[in-house]
């Protein structure tokens, strides 16, 4: 049978720009049909914003990849309209174990704080994402959405210029040039169009070779992530086995540094590895080997004039912590919105500065985790060894040393705590909440607070009255009021009011706290929003 | 402040200071290794307050308290 990832999803089609005398213009170019091009491309066209999506290939990502999705994203594909098709296929996972040599030291609990619509995490191999992903484009094109994909297409040549890029295409046939008004980079951590233009992508090397396998396999595994510290089966080195959909385990070897990667790779080294560390008995099929190194790395700017990036295009993390894709969907996330007010003569061309204050801070945090995940698993020096081996082996019988084991801190959203976008605070009012972070959920009886959210500027007044509609700028603004009533669980309350009766919350579309206030100020508000458009 | 007690805290410093030797006695010296990185750990642990624990770094590589 052929696999998703076998079968080109978006093929080759000559474009009626390849025919015209003069390059075409566009809107918004998407270089990149992976999850962050995708996504970004369905932010635009629910924006209706016209938007190309360029890719130099035909088909979903060939093997699992990326394989976590946290909470967040899955908020934001929620946002978009393709948040259920990616949990109903997904794994839920909350349970880790932690071994050490030949035993277990300790298990942990993910079960994230209840009353999220979404949980904090489900394990969904790349292609399955990128088909739904695909999937919602094929849906908002039958409803008239201007979004395009084009498969085989891939971008050879670039000239920026103020008010714009033009771009030379290669396809199976000739090859032709098209103009972007703006122009979003989501090509991958080797970015054609970051080296086209000449960028550069400084970071830390780590030497060493990890071997990921995916195997099909009916095993009796429990559908929790076990991380292995120097295991028998794989001495001195780490593990990985964590269960996908469709009886597809991800298993991840850590080989160290002065291998021949080609041979590591061929099924006669590789099956004897996993029979070792699986058990003689268990049968089981390879369905993608790759070996991989890394690196934590970001370019020094996202935003250079017209041309944006996001996701591994800007920054590449370690895989520890799950914080590659994830972040590149917040990267968009915070992009689309401010791009459309851009465009739309509502908002300064600065406002997309603020993508990179926002999202470069957010990229610092995600490679300061993933590399010292990356530094306690694979310790540089004799002291940091004994260190973690101590951690380790403490671990087992004191609780102290468990935060102290470091097997990869999954992905959390960022809060914008620096953002030149953040308004008024309370703080008298939960810190969880506080301006720059992204709005926590809450159950609200039969549905989710997140659910109305998003997609516009909103006011949302808890136990306070808001007007339901304010023009600000030429920005729209809406109203939603929710009482005590709305809230029988109480973690709005908790989440959004701590000690205090009522409060009003302005909300950037992406979901984020742009200010606070304890009760209504039509004035204040007005400050916010221009603040938050980036006329502050 | 300083947050590091730099004046003698211990009692019976001599029975102390053997009592460490002898937690070494016949090891090798990756045991030794271990038991001091898993020995700092516990103690870190105990003091917890990071002023004083960054006072005890510095102090360790010769650099003057504050």
């Amino acid at each position: 049978m052929q696999k998703i990832f076998e079968t080109p999803l978006y093929p080759y089609q000559r474009s009626p720009d390849q025919d015209r005398p003069a390059p075409a213009r566009h809107a918004v170019v998407v270089v990149g049909a992976g999850p962050v091009g995708l996504a970004a491309a369905i932010d635009l066209a629910l924006n209706d914003i016209p938007v190309l999506v360029l890719d130099e290939n035909d088909k979903v990502s060939f093997g699992s990849r990326a394989i976590c999705f946290a909470k967040r994203p899955l908020e934001i594909l929620d946002r978009l309209g393709c948040g259920e098709r990616m949990v109903e296929k997904g794994v839920q996972w909350r349970l880790g174990k932690v071994f050490f040599r030949d035993k277990q030291v300790y298990a942990f609990d993910l079960q994230p704080q209840a009353g999220h619509k979404r949980p904090a995490f489900i394990n969904l191999q790349q292609y399955h994402l990128e088909q739904r992903l695909v999937e919602r484009v094929r849906e908002l094109q039958r409803r008239g959405r201007n979004i395009e994909i084009r498969g085989l297409n891939c971008v050879t040549g670039l000239e920026a210029r103020e008010d714009g890029v033009t771009l030379r295409i290669s396809t199976p046939e000739e090859p032709y040039e098209l103009e972007a008004d703006w122009l979003i980079a989501c090509d991958g951590a080797g970015s054609l169009i970051r080296s086209l233009m000449g960028l550069d992508f400084v970071g830390r090397a780590f030497e060493d070779n990890f071997l990921i396998a995916d195997v099909v396999m009916d095993a009796p595994f429990p559908t929790e992530r076990w991380f292995w510290f120097d295991p028998p089966f794989n001495k001195g080195q780490s593990a990985l086995l964590h269960k996908q959909p469709d009886g597809v385990w991800r298993i991840d070897l850590q080989l160290g540094w002065n291998i021949d990667r080609e041979k590591e790779k061929a099924p006669e080294r590789v099956i004897p590895r996993l029979k070792a560390m699986l058990g003689e008995e268990v049968k089981f099929e390879l369905e993608w080997v790759s070996i991989y190194t890394f690196q934590c790395r970001r370019m020094a700017k996202f935003r250079h004039g017209r041309a944006l990036f996001a996701g591994d295009a800007a920054h590449q993390v370690s895989p520890f912590g799950a914080r590659g894709a994830n972040s590149g969907f917040q990267d968009t996330d915070n992009l689309v919105w401010k791009l459309k007010l851009v465009r739309d003569g509502l908002a300064p061309d600065a406002l997309l500065d603020s993508y990179d204050d926002e999202r470069v801070y957010a990229a610092d945090e995600n490679i300061l985790n993933s590399t010292r995940s990356t530094d306690f698993i694979t310790p540089k020096s004799p002291a940091s060894r004994a260190f973690r081996d101590a951690a380790l082996d403490l671990s087992g019988r004191f609780p102290f040393a468990r935060p102290l084991v470091n097997s990869g801190r999954l992905s959390v959203p960022a809060v914008y705590d620096q953002s030149p976008l953040n308004g008024d605070d309370d703080p008298a009012l939960p810190r969880v909440t506080r301006p720059g972070a992204p709005a926590p959920d809450a159950p609200l009886g039969k549905s989710w607070l997140l659910d109305p959210l998003g997609g516009r500027f909103q006011l949302l007044g808890i136990g306070a009255d808001v007007p339901h509609r304010l023009e600000i700028e030429g920005v729209e603004v809406e109203g939603l009021v929710l009482r005590a009533g709305d809230d029988p669980s109480g973690a709005l309350a908790d989440r959004y009011l701590g000690p205090a009766r009522q409060a009003v919350y302005l909300l950037r579309p992406d979901q984020h706290v742009a200010a606070r206030w304890m009760s209504y100020d039509e004035s204040k508000v007005r400050v916010a929003l221009a603040r938050a458009i980036g006329k502050g | 402040m300083t947050q590091l007690i730099t004046t003698p805290n211990i009692e019976g410093p001599d029975d102390f200071y053997a009592e460490l030797i002898a937690l070494h006695a016949g090891r090798s010296v990756e045991e030794s290794e271990a038991i001091n990185a898993r020995l700092i750990l516990l103690l870190c642990n105990h003091i917890g307050d990071r002023q004083a624990l960054r006072e005890a770094f510095a102090a360790a590589q010769g650099e003057p308290t504050p």
